[in-house]
């Protein structure tokens, strides 16, 4: 018999790939092609959804030919995807209205300060599980409401759609203008703030408040489901999945069990708890969001902590200060001394996320002495990113009341072996890699397949996960204590900077 | 835009080379090491002794780096950068092979292990980047003295311990050996470093040629050498792919 593949789409933020996974969860191909990004003003990130389209009408094919598979031998299809960009279209032509608005743009900032203030905004975070800011979707879907003419009154005849960018694909797959299919998954819905939550369906009191016309929203299902089968591109293959990139990531490492929890560290990190099947309020500053949803299976909650700056600040350490010529060079240079000599970075670049979320806050150095050199500099930047993950693990574990026995990473920096290691020092825990890097499009492909029954169930899926590299915790519990606790005061001389 | 310019590529392979070390390397030296005909060689190390960067001993024939040069200083490739690059690699071929991975660079007449990857079968295991492993005992260390004359010179002009009863020791007979891994392009070794242990491994070039590292996968001898006492074909072509597949990445850019 020939060999049978899952197909992975990765629609990232910079990139879309195609990969291919045999049986084992092994990686047979890749294709990738990087798409533009938009910047028309300050604060504004756009993106043309047409080109990502076009983007997944060649890696598709070309995925199928380097592996030397016909869409015959695809089982099925799993879709992951960069979260909360939202993009708005004609379901008559198939033109998008105007570019997609991406997660990282922040031209709702004065509309989200208004909703704030509106009666009503006290329920969002209860019925969402999120807070109200300007990384989520719903403000960005209302803004081109506003902006753009004539839109509402299309919104509301029910000419024009609108989706996150699996719904987009989707929509496109299935057929486009000629019968294609209009939905998203819940772990997608989960972050437009406009989704109950509790009863995983678009909530009447959240689409009033944003100004939503309901009849523009593609239907709600869960992650791993059959939504269809391709029309377009390579037909014949059925769409079994679709999942936000990072509960993907989840899904990819197999972090099944209540309590388990990955994190992804890459230009920023998102680190995730499964919480099972009750749905947890944080009280530290978390979101609540969904993990994943096997069709008829109950919903999987997560808490999710994110760090806005972690691999960042070594392109910044790179770029802006020039002290190093690649980001790998920075553990080179931060094994030149053997502690950061009193010295502490917080990246509040633009504000700090979990568990803190304080816009006015900004970056700062502090313990800077005539003794330090630019070796405990890069010691200062790999541990800023280890302390900020002790600080959203704390939250996380305060929140579920349980604690996480290992974490799990993947993403560019676990190539670096001193942050894992301070990763494992200052959470006193293990920190493990699994042996595939691609998470995102693993946990893709995991759920497609997972739909179609090439994989009989999660402890199948649990076998494929090998490790690839661990890390255990050395640190002496005093140092650790006394080094977070000076940690804990330098993130407080960020606060209420800007005025 | 044209592309890379190959003899400019392999002219800055040749500095390396004499970079290291001593520093003085006659020519058939230079062209062995870098896998080169010792005529294209000869008109290389010739150019840059025209521009300087190469001076030739009037008495041996050996080159060695030129006055020129001293004040560019040296440059390297950073170990961390090297895991960042092979990392995916890496771990394509622990999944492939089934088998331990683990790249190497020299270090004081040792293997320098940089990056490790566990074998995929979830017995315990220990991270052992930063280990230093025996050159002429390991296949790592046989790829790393194969291309580089002026390294396999000073090994064997030191003791050459023995660690198990199949360890070369023999100067005569490790030189011989690294000449069919140059042959051949791979290195093996059973059993001559840890009883029941056998590895395979492959070099990992720079543009240019140079090689920088090794990577290879050890495990089991009956595993790796199944069923004869020569390594399993398609773990020899696995480990190849790895290593080319990486060089091939520090080609693109960088
Ligand atoms: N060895 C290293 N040490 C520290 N930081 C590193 C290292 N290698 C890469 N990085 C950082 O990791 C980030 C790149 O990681 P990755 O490719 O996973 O990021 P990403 O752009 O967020 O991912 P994607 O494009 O897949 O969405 C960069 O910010 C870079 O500075």
């Amino acid at each position: 018999m020939a060999q049978r593949y899952v197909m992975a789409i990765d629609q990232g933020t910079t990139s879309t790939r195609c990969i291919l996974f045999d049986q084992r969860g092994r990686l047979v191909s890749v294709a990738q092609r990087e798409h533009q990004q938009y910047f028309p003003r300050p604060g504004w990130v756009e993106q043309d959804a047409v080109e990502i389209w076009r983007n997944v009408d060649r890696v598709v094919p070309r995925a199928l030919r380097d592996a030397g598979a016909s869409a015959a031998d695809v089982v099925a299809l799993g879709i992951a995807n960069q979260r909360e960009t939202a993009v708005v279209w004609d379901r008559h032509t198939g033109v998008p209205i105007g570019r997609a608005i991406v997660w990282q743009d922040i031209r709702t900032e004065n509309l989200v300060r208004e909703l704030e203030r509106a009666p009503g905004s006290e329920r969002i975070r209860e019925r969402s599980g999120l807070p109200l800011a300007t990384y989520f979707t719903a403000p960005r879907l209302r803004w081109m409401l506003d902006a753009i003419p004539g839109m509402r009154e299309r919104a509301e005849r029910g000419d024009v759609l609108f989706g996150t960018m699996e719904t987009w694909l989707i929509w496109n797959l299935t057929g486009g203008v000629d019968g294609g299919v209009h939905a998203t998954d819940v772990t997608n819905a989960s972050r437009t703030l406009l989704m109950n939550l509790a009863t995983l369906s678009w909530d009447d009191d959240l689409l009033a408040f944003f100004g939503i016309p309901r009849q523009m929203l593609p239907q709600i299902r869960p992650s791993t489901d059959i939504f269809g089968e391709t029309r377009r591109v390579v037909p014949g293959i059925k769409i079994a999945a679709a999942l936000g990139d990072q509960h993907a990531a989840l899904f990819g490492q197999t972090c099944f069990a209540r309590g388990e929890t990955k994190c992804t560290y890459g230009t920023g990190s998102f680190l995730l708890m499964n919480t099972g099947t009750t749905l947890v309020r944080s009280t530290h500053g978390l979101l609540t969001t969904i993990g994943y949803q096997v069709a008829g299976e109950r919903v999987v909650y997560a808490l999710e902590g994110s760090i806005a700056v972690t691999g960042s600040l070594v392109q910044w350490f790179r770029d802006s200060l020039g002290l190093i010529n690649s980001a790998p060079e920075i553990e080179t240079l931060a094994r030149t001394v053997d502690d950061n000599g009193g010295c502490y970075i917080v990246p509040a670049f633009s504000g700090l996320f979990a568990p803190h979320w304080r816009s006015e806050a900004r970056g700062i150095i502090a313990g800077l002495t005539s003794y330090i050199t630019k070796g405990h500099l890069a010691r200062a930047v790999l541990e800023s990113t280890a302390w900020q993950t002790r600080e959203v693990v704390d939250a996380m574990n305060a929140d579920a009341g349980l604690r996480s026995a290992t974490l799990k990473v993947d993403g560019g920096m676990t190539a670096d072996h001193l942050l894992m290691q301070l990763i494992a020092d200052v959470l006193d825990v293990p920190v493990m890699r699994p042996m595939v890097a691609e998470t995102v499009s693993l946990g893709a492909a995991y759920a497609a397949g997972l739909a179609v029954g090439y994989w009989p169930d999660l402890e199948g899926l649990r076998r494929n996960w090998h490790l690839a590299a661990r890390w255990m915790p050395q640190m002496d519990p005093t140092h650790r204590d006394t080094e977070y606790a000076n940690w804990q005061r330098a993130v407080k001389l960020t606060f209420d900077w800007v005025q | 835009m044209p592309g890379p310019i190959q003899s400019i590529e392999r002219a800055a392979a040749i500095l390396r080379l004499l970079a290291r070390g001593s520093g003085r390397l006659g020519l058939g030296d230079v062209a062995a090491s870098l896998d080169l005909p010792k005529g294209t060689t000869h008109g290389i190390l010739r150019t840059l002794q025209g521009v300087g960067f190469v001076e030739q001993d009037h008495t041996s024939g050996h080159y060695r780096l030129g006055a020129a040069l001293l004040h560019l200083g040296t440059s390297y490739l950073d170990a961390n950068e090297l895991r960042s690059r092979a990392i995916n690699w890496a771990d394509t071929l622990a999944a492939r092979s089934g088998e331990a991975v683990r790249i190497g660079t020299p270090l004081d007449g040792s293997v320098l292990v940089v990056h490790h990857v566990f074998r995929p079968d979830d017995t315990p295991q220990i991270l052992d980047v930063g280990s230093l492993l025996p050159m002429h005992a390991t296949a790592l260390g046989k790829v790393l003295l194969a291309y580089d004359a002026e390294l396999a010179a000073r090994i064997r002009r030191a003791e050459l311990t023995s660690l198990t009863r199949r360890t070369i020791v023999e100067p005569a007979a490790l030189a011989r050996v690294l000449g069919q891994v140059r042959t051949a392009g791979w290195a093996s070794e059973a059993e001559e470093c840890m009883p029941g242990e056998a590895s395979i491994a492959a070099p990992i070039r720079a543009p240019g040629g140079l090689v920088v590292a090794a990577i290879g996968i050890s495990g089991p001898v009956d595993r790796i050498c199944a069923p004869s006492s020569t390594p399993a074909p398609e773990l020899v072509r696995d480990v190849h792919d790895a290593a080319r597949a990486v060089s091939r990445d520090l080609m693109t850019d960088g």
